[in-house]
């Protein structure tokens, strides 16, 4: 029976689910956080994003039996880092978003983006974000507002 | 994106006829409803009392509704995609309610085409959706008027109970208050204001007393979006609900021979196969479950159905019948006579691909079906298309069908189905599993990423044609236009409405409706059919007509030996708002200087476009750098827009910079390929979104304004393609013709 920790607890998987069921849908389906989503199952629009152990990583391609007993997942459900609070508050006040869907990932990736690099460029948002595709391409703000919660956090 | 549209006279024409009144509804206190025409007649009189409503609450009329607690919820009859509507129309509310907007709360819309119709898409019958950048414009008069009855009835109330006169009373940011020193909120009264008379006709604010139009509210969804807590129908969860994943066919209209699916009962969590209309579902606990169902289903695909075709050989077509005469969509002069007797001729054949909408929520529905009622949650576009579709399936009345509209993940036109496609066959696998003895079960339908990018529906495919002359002045002397593609209304509800003389509007509108004061101008259209299905697509068919026209215009602009800015401007002199969106990105943009040289072995150009469409008129100016691989980056764009009076400033910047983002997509990488019939792409891989480091770093003016406001979702996306195209022809001569541009 998998133990992992999801936003601080304890979560015990039943051998009744199937190993190579994506975190992404553990959580979305059994562990009701819904926050977390779907976009391409294949690691290629950044909408699934969550932490593992702190580090961003996409959820929809990382099966249960990839997971070390004992890691740490954080989702935007849990996202409550100085940086991810910076970042959400950030995003409220520059209205960075529209249909809405891949804000999550955004955030989590800007959070983590903040928690390695105080001062970012728009170079090193570019290339930390990449990652995260936003079809309503709300990119301009997107910018913006990282480096406005990088302010509010100087 | 429903092309059921009225340009803005004609809307201005309706709205005038537009008035309050109220119905009783049964022990709910009152509803009052807004509506147009003959729907008088099933009235009760204005001037009505009332009693509370049920809650306690004060509703008086069917778009808002005002708690006790101080809250006041705004019904908002369209569909938040990302456009901004969940603030735009609450805006519109608080604006003549004065109320504060930290009391402000948004609801969406039940289906109810009689109370929440667009008012653009006429009312016979009326029909509630959303598209066309319609939702600010058609409810501009709407939703004040819904805020001014409100606030009429509020003072009413304070004027009884403090026994002065109405006209004594002040409101300000959600307070009532009187020289005398009382004052009471909203919430205060509440209750005696639902037992004031529904006023008929209140006066409107005039433009100069706005404190919220034209000023700033923030978005109401932003913090839900941010923090995971907004709800989309990918997230509806309901007791004993199972989710079921589809094998549809690999062509488009493909029957089912055979099922075998003994590998996927045995997979744990899989409850049942059911066969429906173009595919096989599997239903399961979760969606892990139902998709490994799915995949391993052994369907024979019947190889007799279904559309075959490849879309290199289609295109091949369309370009032989670009050059056999086509329909009249305009006809001004006479075009070949005066191209023929022109002093220098240009021609050039444009390709453009079928596009597909990819919002990031890939297409899902959920639905319980029950002997007598079937409810429905989803991000939800076109109501009374797809009440009608399901009570034609189910045997219900439209009235037992319950649709709830959530968040769209995006939809770009796709949610609003002119065939309901993805809704029924959600309905379907809800029919199969009733009809199997099961009715009640809650069923979410869930479709992939590939299921999404292959699942048809697509802009259409087109070839354009268009010759033209130049008279020894410069000067443009005639204009010939053929468009070759697949028709999006043909054998829709709205075939009637929008096709007259076998002419789909939305083939040909921006380039039927070309500005420019041209003496001999022809526009054709070849309509051709075939098995993919299409659909209307953020800016419909201004998403190849202003390619067209505007890098024509500029072939011809650069041939004339003149600027292309100037160019325009002089065949515009009867388009003031053409004009002023084009004097200020040019002016925004410092056209007049010459444009900063890039490194060593770059090559920079400057670009322009301009179009309308929907009754917004979007300018912009782009430079590109072209290294020396011929690789290109967009570097800025400016962008200025004449959208009537801005409602919401900040959200029309919004939707300029994600319009053009969204038309950079399609510009750089769109491109649907079908080869025997079977569709090429599948995810992200192979059908490209732009990303942040290719975001061009985007300035958006917006041309001051009194008119009634007209849309801004869908106008910026046309415009960036051209403008783009033209500054890369600018950079290195070179004229690209072909959609996804590209220079290598």
């Amino acid at each position: 029976m998998p133990t992992f920790f999801v936003n601080k607890e304890r979560v015990d998987i039943a051998s009744s689910v199937p190993a190579d069921t994506p975190l992404l849908w553990i959580l979305r389906d059994n562990l009701n956080l819904t926050g977390t989503k779907y976009g391409c199952g294949m690691a290629l629009c950044g909408a699934c994003t969550v932490y593992i152990d702190g580090q961003p990583t996409r959820s929809c391609v990382t099966a249960l039996s990839a997971l070390k007993p004992g890691v740490e997942i954080t989702t935007i459900e849990g996202l409550t880092t100085k940086e991810g609070k910076a970042v959400q508050a950030a995003w409220e006040k520059l209205d960075v978003p529209q249909c809405g869907y891949c804000q999550s990932g955004q955030v989590m990736a800007a959070a983590a983006l903040l928690g390695k690099n105080k001062r970012p460029t728009d170079k090193d948002i570019d290339d930390a974000m990449a990652g995260n595709a936003c079809r309503c391409a709300t990119y301009v703000r997107i910018r913006a507002a990282i480096k406005d919660a990088a302010k509010t956090l100087a | 994106m429903n092309p059921m549209r009225m340009r803005p006279r004609h809307a201005a024409a309706m709205s005038r006829r537009v008035f309050l009144k109220s119905t009783a509804a049964a022990g709910a206190g009152l509803t009052l409803g807004i509506y147009v025409g003959d729907a008088l007649a099933q009235a009760s009189g204005p001037g009505r009392t009332v009693g509370a409503a049920a809650t306690g609450s004060f509703e008086p009329n069917a778009f808002l509704r005002v708690g006790k607690d101080n809250t006041v919820t705004v019904i908002v009859k369209h569909l938040e995609m990302g456009q901004g509507v969940y603030t735009g129309l609450p805006t519109l509310v608080a604006e003549e309610l004065d109320a504060a907007w930290s009391q402000v709360r948004v609801e969406g819309a039940p289906a109810d085409a009689a109370r929440y119709n667009n008012l653009f898409w006429g009312d016979k019958p009326p029909a509630q959706g959303t598209g066309g950048s319609t939702a600010i414009a058609n409810s501009f008069e709407q939703y004040r008027q819904a805020g001014a009855a409100a606030r009429a009835m509020l003072v009413a109330a304070a004027a009884q109970s403090w026994k002065v006169p109405a006209d004594s009373i002040q409101v300000k940011a959600g307070v009532v208050s009187h020289a005398s020193g009382r004052k009471a909120t909203f919430g205060e009264l509440a209750d005696a204001a639902s037992r004031q008379a529904v006023p008929s006709g209140v006066k409107l604010k005039d433009a100069k007393d706005f404190v919220f139009i034209g000023k700033a509210a923030p978005r109401t969804d932003s913090k839900a979006k941010s923090n995971g807590t907004a709800r989309f129908t990918q997230d509806v969860k309901l007791p004993d609900m199972l989710t079921a994943v589809v094998a549809h066919s690999p062509r488009f209209g493909q029957k089912v021979n055979k099922v075998d699916s003994s590998a996927v009962t045995g997979i744990p969590g899989v409850r049942y196969v059911v066969e429906i209309p173009g595919g096989v579902a599997v239903v399961a606990t979760t969606f892990w479950a139902a998709k490994k169902g799915r995949d391993a289903l052994k369907i024979d695909w019947d190889d007799a159905s279904g559309f075959k075709g490849s879309s290199d050989a289609m295109m091949a077509e369309y370009k032989q019948l670009a050059t056999t005469p086509g329909k009249a969509a305009k006809s001004e002069g006479d075009a070949a006579k005066a191209i023929d007797g022109g002093a220098k001729k240009l021609e050039a054949v444009y390709e453009f691909p079928y596009l597909a909408h990819a919002a990031m929520e890939p297409l899902n529905c959920v639905v319980k079906l029950t002997q007598d009622s079937c409810e429905v949650w989803n991000g939800e576009q076109f109501q009374t298309g797809d009440q009608f579709a399901i009570a034609k399936a189910t045997g219900l009345k439209p009235e037992q069908i319950k649709l709830n509209m959530l968040y769209a993940g995006g939809s770009f036109g796709r949610r609003a189905s002119s065939q309901s496609d993805y809704v029924m066959e959600a309905v379907s696998i809800a029919i199969q599993l009733a009809s199997s003895g099961k009715p009640g079960i809650p069923v979410k339908m869930v479709w992939t990423r590939e299921d999404d990018m292959k699942g048809g529906y697509y802009r259409p495919m087109y070839v354009h044609a268009l010759r033209a002359a130049l008279d020894a002045n410069g000067n443009i002397a005639g204009w010939h236009h053929r468009i070759v593609g697949q028709s999006i209304l043909a054998g829709t509800a709205f075939e009637g409405m929008m096709v007259s003389d076998g002419v789909d509007a939305t083939s040909v509108e921006g380039a039927a409706t070309l500005p420019y004061a041209i003496p001999n101008l022809a526009v054709e259209l070849n309509t051709v059919k075939n098995g993919v299905p299409v659909l209307w697509w953020r800016s419909v068919g201004s998403t190849h007509t202003a390619y067209s026209t505007e890098t024509f215009l500029d072939e011809l602009a650069v041939a004339a030996g003149k600027d292309p800015v100037a160019f325009r401007r002089d065949l515009l002199a009867k388009h003031p708002r053409h004009l002023a969106a084009l004097a200020l990105a040019a002016d925004k943009a410092a056209w007049s200087q010459p444009l900063a040289a890039g490194k060593t072995g770059e090559k920079r150009g400057r670009g322009v476009a301009v179009h309308e469409s929907f009754g917004t008129v979007v300018a912009q100016v782009a430079e590109v750098t072209v290294d020396k691989d011929n690789k290109f980056k967009v570097d800025r764009v400016v962008c200025a827009v004449d959208c009537g009076l801005a409602v919401n400033p900040d959200i029309v910047r919004a939707q300029m910079e994600g319009g053009i983002g969204f038309g950079l997509t399609a510009a750089l990488y769109g491109k649907i390929t079908l080869k025997d019939g079977e569709v090429e792409q599948s995810n992200f891989h192979q059908y490209q979104l732009l990303r942040i480091n290719e975001m061009p770093a985007v300035e958006v003016y917006i041309v001051p304004s009194t008119e009634k406001p007209s849309g801004v979702g869908e106008p910026a996306v046309p415009v960036i393609a051209p403008a783009v195209a033209n500054a890369l022809a600018a950079a290195t001569g070179k004229r690209l013709r072909v959609l996804p541009l590209s220079l290598t």
